[in-house]
């Protein structure tokens, strides 16, 4: 439609003396880098603190997903996330609530607050997956749930009055929980992160990892590893979209160590030597969910919330979010004519599952 | 496989209390790193007369000599004048944009002056819509070049404001946040200085001006933004040149007089508009100019090309399907235009075959008309021919008839002429 660079225009009521002088382009030139600490302070690093400010105000959205089998301990897990009763767990269950014939998606949203900072926190379950005698396709009721809400935010993004804030329902973490059998991924496990990985932050976890040993688990963790590697699987963090050598560095050492990472969760304290902790009692000891020498759940919770957090919001939205919307735009341009004029339906989002972009 | 979707709506968010520390308080601090290494845009816009002092206040804001040549007051027109710097303070790289309006106020004919001005803005405001809508986008390293604030340098006169200065406010205010500001606030005394700050906020309310409004509805800014608005418009001194006081070297421009301070609360406002403008509300300036200017902006662009968000029933997906419905029509014309061409080529083609075939006809007439004569002329002379070769016939007759005689005569004439000479003969014997 129009260049993509400004120009400027000269009035030429008064130009019949001066020849009209070429507009001259007013893209910043070449920036010139100045450093100011020589010369007085200015107050530019305050920036940081209005930021921080106006976010804390705002608040956050963070949805994380939990796809597993059921038993594996996707609930207690993330109760014991975020330190709180999240996610009713199974065993509550009423007997007579029969295992989910078909795949569901349940998102529950809490509010919760820390020190100032109020974080909107929804995590979504999945109830049934690979439950069923025949699993074909059923990772396809989660794929498509992901869609649909980049699809909701796209439709908001595009609107003509656009809210202040759009609403943020895409799922920007994706907890897979692998079976801790010891010995390799099974063929679901692959399946459902081949065509998850493509749309969405997908990071392993081993759960229910007290049922190894430590050469067992280091073993398993390889043999994963490589798995993952040779079926071409990117999970979290992705190698491709780190920025700089120092990420690089930091992210090199999570993929290729601690990853996945084999958890124990846990909503019960117990006293050890003195002290109250999160653990699970068994007759031969109690396993210490926040201990690193027990398993790696501090490195999760970490990982996940302290330091990666806003980052797994950003590469959602600057990466998968853009390649959804771009397929989606690309797409609709080969609509048949006659459809798509004002007034009519949405044409519909692709019934089976955008196929993911490469 | 049928699926059973749940979703949160408002009213079913639970409040959950934490029994220990989860640690995203840290999300701040999260957010802020990511920017930090990405690095801060800050753009901002001097209007003013030629010689009023932007480039030195400028200069004394940021604490730096500007590359900057004073410009002449000949200019035909009103130019703007972007250069980009990046700053560095501890760990925060800004990139700051300065854009000048070179000539502004110096033409005889000032009707247009404001429109250069609009015409930038609104220049970088599409630069950031194009890409907003490109298929392929990438917003997130987007150098940002739209105008955070205005700083509109008023003439101290002492009086009002002129009507140049009124009109291209109005002109500016829906777009841009625009802090006004007094320049060359040392040749105003301070009673004086008083009442020309009330005259002005009064003439810039009772025209219905928008000037940019410090935020007051967070509490650890609203107190401070809340004193300093009093002062508005800020009179401002700038002053690069360092002059000795007491025992410090300050900002200052020394006169026969005495020596103003720059950075003295009491001798000018300095101070003040650097806080709000960047220690305080640069944030809230970004933030403003993307969620309300931007916005308004794409708002009129987008209905101006014909978007319209829902219809009565439905709610289409509003960008995307008048954009195909408009490609649609597009190609429906262009399919129009195709046929209309089409039918005219054939009618012509239709118009020259009849004109060609009339001429055909003609002709053939024309050839048939000759061929007549030409048949009739032939008879004739067949006829002219016949009678000829009677007459010769005739004539030859004649001839032969005549040479009969003539021997006839000649046979006879001998005979005679024999007698004749038999009776001479005779006779003498």
């Amino acid at each position: 439609m129009s260049k993509g660079l400004p120009e400027t225009r000269t009035d030429a009521a008064m130009s019949e003396l001066v020849p009209e002088p070429r507009p001259k382009p007013a893209v910043p030139m070449k920036p010139v880098s100045i450093n100011s600490n020589l010369l007085g302070y200015i107050g530019i690093d305050t920036i940081i603190e209005q930021m921080r400010k106006k976010t804390m105000k705002t608040g956050f959205d963070f949805n994380i997903m939990v796809v597993g089998q059921s038993g594996l301990g996707k609930s207690t897990l993330v109760n014991t996330l975020f330190k709180s009763q999240v996610s009713r767990k199974a065993s509550s269950w009423n007997r007579e609530e029969k295992i989910p014939k078909t795949v569901e998606i349940k998102a529950i949203g809490h509010v919760i607050e820390e020190g100032g900072v109020k974080m909107k926190l929804t995590v979504i379950d999945t109830p049934g997956f690979g439950d069923q005698i025949n699993n074909e396709n059923c990772w396809e009721p989660i794929e498509k749930y992901i869609n649909e809400q980049y699809e909701k935010f796209l439709k908001e993004e595009v609107n003509i009055a656009r809210k202040k804030r759009i609403p943020d329902t895409r799922v920007h973490c994706c907890l897979y929980f692998i079976s801790p059998t010891g010995h390799s991924l099974r063929p679901l496990d692959l399946e459902f992160m081949k065509h998850l990985s493509k749309v969405v932050n997908i990071i392993p976890v081993i759960a229910k990892a007290d049922t190894m040993t430590l050469e067992e688990k280091s073993e398993f963790k390889q043999r994963v590893r490589k798995e993952l590697e040779v079926n071409g699987i990117e999970f979290y963090p992705q190698k491709e979209f780190d920025e700089d050598l120092e990420d690089k560095t930091e992210n090199d050492k999570i993929r290729q160590e601690s990853m996945p990472f084999a958890v124990v969760g846990s909503d019960k304290e117990y006293q050890v030597n003195g002290k109250r902790v999160l653990g699970r009692k068994t007759p031969w000891g109690i396993i210490e969910v926040e201990n690193l020498n027990h398993c790696e759940f501090a490195l999760l919770r970490d990982f996940v919330i302290r330091t990666h957090l806003q980052d797994l919001k950003e590469v959602t939205h600057n990466i998968h979010y853009e390649t959804y919307r771009a397929k989606r735009l690309n797409d609709n341009g080969g609509l048949p004519p006659g459809e798509g004029l004002l007034g009519t339906v949405l044409p519909p989002v692709p019934a089976t599952p955008c196929p993911t972009a490469e | 496989m049928a699926v059973a979707v749940g979703r949160p709506s408002n009213e079913d968010l639970r409040n959950l209390s934490l029994s220990g520390h989860v640690g995203f308080d840290s999300l701040p601090d999260q957010l802020v790193n990511k920017s930090t290494s990405q690095g801060f845009c800050f753009n901002i816009l001097c209007v003013g007369e030629t010689g009023i002092g932007k480039s030195t206040l400028m200069d004394t804001l940021f604490n730096t000599k500007f590359e900057n040549d004073p410009a002449t007051h000949n200019e035909p027109g009103v130019r703007l004048k972007a250069r980009s710097y990046e700053l560095q303070e501890s760990n925060v790289r800004l990139k700051l944009t300065i854009v000048d309006t070179v000539g502004f106020g110096d033409q005889i004919n000032k009707d247009d002056s404001y429109k250069p001005i609009v015409e930038y803005i609104d220049a970088q405001f599409e630069a950031y819509l194009q890409e907003e809508l490109k298929i392929k986008r990438s917003l997130f390293n987007y150098h940002d070049t739209r105008i955070h604030a205005c700083l509109y340098f008023i003439a101290p006169t002492g009086h009002s404001l002129k009507s140049l200065d009124l009109v291209t406010m109005k002109k500016l205010d829906s777009k841009v946040n625009i802090i006004p500001i007094i320049a060359k606030a040392d040749t105003i005394a301070k009673n004086e200085l008083h009442k020309f700050k009330s005259k002005i906020m009064s003439e810039l309310v009772s025209n219905g001006v928008q000037i940019y409004q410090f935020p007051t509805d967070e509490e650890t800014v609203a107190e401070i933004n809340a004193t300093m608005s009093v002062h508005l418009p800020f009179a401002v001194v700038g002053s690069t040149e360092e002059v000795k006081i007491g025992n410090k070297m300050a900002k200052a421009r020394q006169y026969p007089w005495g020596v103003v301070q720059v950075e003295n609360e009491n001798h000018c406002d300095f101070v003040k508009l650097r806080e709000m403008l960047i220690r305080v509300n640069m944030e809230d300036l970004r933030e403003q100019t993307h969620t309300r200017h931007y916005e308004l902006y794409r708002r009129c662009k987008l209905e101006e090309m014909g978007f319209k968000d829902t219809d009565p029933d439905s709610k289409p997906f509003s960008l995307q399907e008048t954009y195909e419905a408009k490609r649609n029509e597009f190609l429906g014309e262009l399919q129009k235009k195709e046929e209309e061409m089409r039918q005219m080529f054939v009618m012509r083609v239709k118009e020259k075959e009849a004109e060609l075939k009339e001429a055909e006809k003609e002709l053939h007439e024309k050839f048939d008309l000759l061929k007549r004569t030409h048949q009739e002329e032939k008879k004739k002379v067949e006829d002219k021919k016949k009678e000829l070769e009677e007459e010769v016939n005739n004539f030859q007759k004649k001839k032969a008839a005549a040479q009969l005689l003539q021997s006839q005569a000649q046979q006879a004439g001998a005979q005679q002429t024999k007698k004749d000479k038999d009776k001479k003969n005779f006779f003498f014997m």
